[in-house]
């Protein structure tokens, strides 16, 4: 019985020494996968948190599942890319403003063999017409996600509804950036992605981009404060901090310089005084 | 065959290095999964033994629920936790989700079930052999409870890192409600998963061997601890 | 139940040599006589025991004998309260319900030991009977003394012999000062030595008091210790008779048939 007793209150004590972490100051952020899994929060937030004693805690979801979150209150700040979602969010009373802050592109990436010959397109929607009109395999997110919500407006403006052959030749994975590209490299399929997770991925297999640049492409990022009116307890001040930080000059500059593989990842457009 | 190979040379480098980043997520791993199989024994142990010595209504129902619970998916149990704990639940005002306690809650809920069935099963058996001595002596069965647990420790251990092995490996539950985030919730089986979405498979499989190694490890000092001990206390 | 006497102190040998046989009767007894009235055991539809009266006062050691499924085993634990019956009853008319529990003890065919050490084991039986933490010890050493297990006191039970097993559990029942014992066939496992420790230690335990009611199917061994049987036969008493009247001249033909060897069962 002595023994049951010396457990419990080790368990205790293991307990005990979480709840003192909740005691540091920290805010929580809601972002995406793809953005955290490019690296750069990595190399940007130490900075923060070296000025500001603020430790900024990412949870990196898809936008979606990122927008629930910080709608329930279980996230300080907002930070995805997908701008109707984000100003309904912010319409509906849950942010308090929405800033932009970078931008990067979507690239159309897919098998060196190129069956489709989406090569060289200068537009996406002719590309995935292409795709479609030769039952190319194409992986898709298909997780609500901001690259998900961004690949499905181009399938509509292309005319197309890519769902109708969802398990056929669209292959809904109903997962993140990185376990897309997976199965698009497992099978030798197209996907679209975000250039920074591309860069960052070490799992290419066959797979090389084979359209980028059209403007259609653009990638938006935008940060909003979760608004202290909905959920009391939100962190505003400290999230405030965060949000002033990202946008001003320091944020910007710290941004522009993230590099990976030598190539510039994101370019910072947020607007002064906004 | 590339990636294997990479794989256990990364494995090996990141053990012999002490790389900082992998101590902190398997110590994480180690205090969260640990937690939670304290608790499930905690509550686990006398459940089970409730169950196997006491007779009421719908005794059979609850141990098939019981039973059934052992194949409770972890994305499941993080699923429901991660709503109560939620600041739009029911328990959010605790301001839980998202740390380690959340975590510990979650793996707990998960393995309780494998030690309370496992308990009941084994205290069942041994009542079988030993109830009329113990009646004899003067033992009703709320008495017999501590006593047929301590005689059956050394099967219970095995129940035990039953429970601590499942908790160890699950990724679903603990992906939900602690969210990865780095240096605050990041276990052994989220960074995989991590590094597995960015493609780094080689780093991943590099983990998932430490992982391997450490449960073996685990696995093989209770072993020899309990091989000894259980030729002296047949 | 509080224990402020020590063990009576006859003049008893601590080896395995065989006293006399005698029959002082139970020095005093709270529960006893047992009554048992129009006792019946019904399973699956099997009528194990049938209209079984008899009762028992105190003095005599009363071993109860029979075929193999006569029911001496289902009726010794009837006795002690392990089980139910059917219809019936079982009466200690000299106390209450609780006092009745706490003053019985019984030994089975096979000892059963919890994975602790000897003197553990004889503590776990004394513990339950709510004897004070100071007293313990001392009855621990001195039941292990007396039925030879002293220096094993700190051995794992179950790394005994098996004898030395049984020793332990008569031990343990005797460090509760019960004032009947009921034994199911507490030989019927061992080798002829053991057998002969275990008869001598519920020998000495007879003569400084404790009631003895004991299965057997040995009809040597009965010889040896009985000072009265009863004899089952498919679920019937069909005879409760002193010793010597029933190993000369048993009153039924199943009991003389099965003192020849005759009837297994």
């Amino acid at each position: 019985m002595l023994k049951l007793k010396t457990i419990i209150a080790a368990a205790i004590g293991l307990l005990m020494t979480f709840q003192a972490h909740a005691s540091d100051k920290f805010i929580t952020v809601a972002s995406t996968t793809s953005t955290a899994n490019s690296g750069l929060f990595d190399a940007i937030l130490p900075k923060f948190e070296k000025e500001t004693g603020i430790q900024v805690r990412v949870v990196a979801v898809g936008t979606g599942k990122a927008i629930r979150l910080a709608r329930s209150g279980d996230a300080d700040v907002l930070f995805v890319h997908h701008k109707p979602s984000e100003e309904k969010f912010v319409a509906d009373g849950f942010g308090i403003e929405r800033f932009d802050v970078m931008y990067n592109d979507f690239l159309l990436v897919g098998p060196k063999s190129d069956p489709a010959g989406i090569k060289g397109s200068s537009k996406a929607t002719d590309a995935l017409q292409k795709i479609a009109k030769n039952s190319s395999l194409f992986a898709s997110r298909g997780d609500d996600s901001g690259t998900n919500k961004k690949e499905r407006a181009l399938w509509k403006a292309a005319s197309l509804d890519p769902k109708s052959a969802s398990g056929g030749w669209y292959r809904e994975t109903g997962s993140g950036m990185g376990a897309t590209l997976n199965v698009a490299s497992g099978m030798n399929a197209y996907a679209m992605t975000d250039r920074a997770t591309w860069l960052k991925f070490k799992n290419k297999g066959d797979l090389t981009i084979l359209t980028e640049g059209d403007p259609a492409l653009f990638n938006q990022y935008g940060i909003i404060l979760v608004n202290e009116a909905k959920h009391p307890h939100v962190k505003s001040a400290l999230g405030q901090q965060f949000v002033d930080w990202i946008i001003s000059d320091a944020g910007q500059t710290l941004i522009n310089d993230y590099k990976i593989k030598g190539k510039q990842a994101f370019f910072a457009n947020a607007q002064p005084g906004s | 065959m590339n990636d294997i190979s990479e794989a256990f040379s990364t494995a090996l480098h990141l053990l012999i290095s002490l790389d900082a980043d992998l101590i902190e997520i398997v110590g994480l791993s180690l205090q969260v999964s640990l937690s939670a199989v304290v608790i499930a024994v905690v509550i686990g142990l006398p459940l089970g033994a409730a169950l196997a010595l006491f007779k009421f209504p719908g005794r059979g129902a609850v141990t098939i629920v019981i039973n059934a619970l052992m194949g409770l998916p972890p994305v499941v149990v993080g699923l429901v936790v991660y709503l109560i704990l939620s600041r739009s639940g029911p328990l959010g005002v605790l301001g839980l989700l998202f740390t380690p306690t959340a975590m510990i809650i979650a793996q707990a809920l998960l393995i309780t079930p494998i030690i309370a069935a496992l308990t009941r099963q084994v205290v069942a058996d041994l009542w079988v052999e030993y109830a009329e001595q113990m009646r004899s002596l003067g033992s009703g069965r709320l008495r017999a409870m501590p006593t047929l647990l301590y005689d059956a420790r050394f099967t219970l251990v095995t129940a035990v890192l039953a429970g601590f092995g499942r908790a160890s490996a699950e990724v679903g539950a603990v992906m939900i409600v602690g969210g990865n985030i780095d240096h605050v919730t990041r276990v052994m089986t989220t960074a995989i998963a991590l590094e597995v979405s960015k493609g780094d498979l080689a780093l991943a499989l590099g983990l998932g061997i430490v992982l391997i190694g450490l449960s073996v490890s685990i696995n093989a000092a209770t072993y020899s601890v309990k091989q000894r001990a259980e030729a002296v206390w047949t | 139940m509080t224990h402020t006497t020590p063990i009576s102190t006859h003049n008893v040998p601590a080896n395995d040599v065989m006293p006399e046989k005698t029959s002082t009767p139970s020095q005093s007894s709270k529960i006893l006589p047992l009554r048992v009235e129009s006792l019946s055991f019904t399973a699956k539809g099997e009528h194990l025991l049938q209209d079984v009266s008899f009762e028992l006062s105190a003095g005599p050691r009363t071993v109860i004998m029979g075929p193999n499924g006569a029911g001496k085993s289902l009726l010794l634990r009837l006795c002690h309260g392990l089980l139910e019956p059917t219809s019936g009853s079982v009466r200690w008319m000299g106390g209450k319900a609780r006092e009745a529990t706490m003053s019985q003890a019984m030994v089975f065919q096979r000892p059963v030991l919890l994975r602790r050490t000897v003197a553990q084991n004889v503590d776990y039986g004394l513990k339950l009977h709510d004897v004070p933490r100071a007293d313990r010890p001392q009855i621990i050493q001195d039941v292990l003394n007396r039925t030879g297990l002293a220096r094993f006191a700190e051995k794992p039970a179950r790394l005994l012999s098996g004898g030395e097993q049984q020793k332990l559990a008569l031990a343990r029942a005797w460090a509760l000062k019960p004032d009947v014992l009921f034994l199911d066939e507490p030989t019927a496992s061992l080798d002829p030595a053991a057998a002969h420790a275990i008869e001598a230690i519920v020998q000495t335990m007879h003569d400084e008091g404790t009631r003895i009611i004991m299965t057997t199917h040995d009809i040597a061994q009965a010889k040896r210790l009985a000072d009265e049987v009863i004899f089952v036969h498919k679920g019937r008493v069909l005879e409760k008779t002193p010793a010597e009247h029933f190993f000369d001249t048993p009153e039924c033909g199943e009991a003389a048939a099965f003192l020849r060897g005759e009837l297994r069962w």
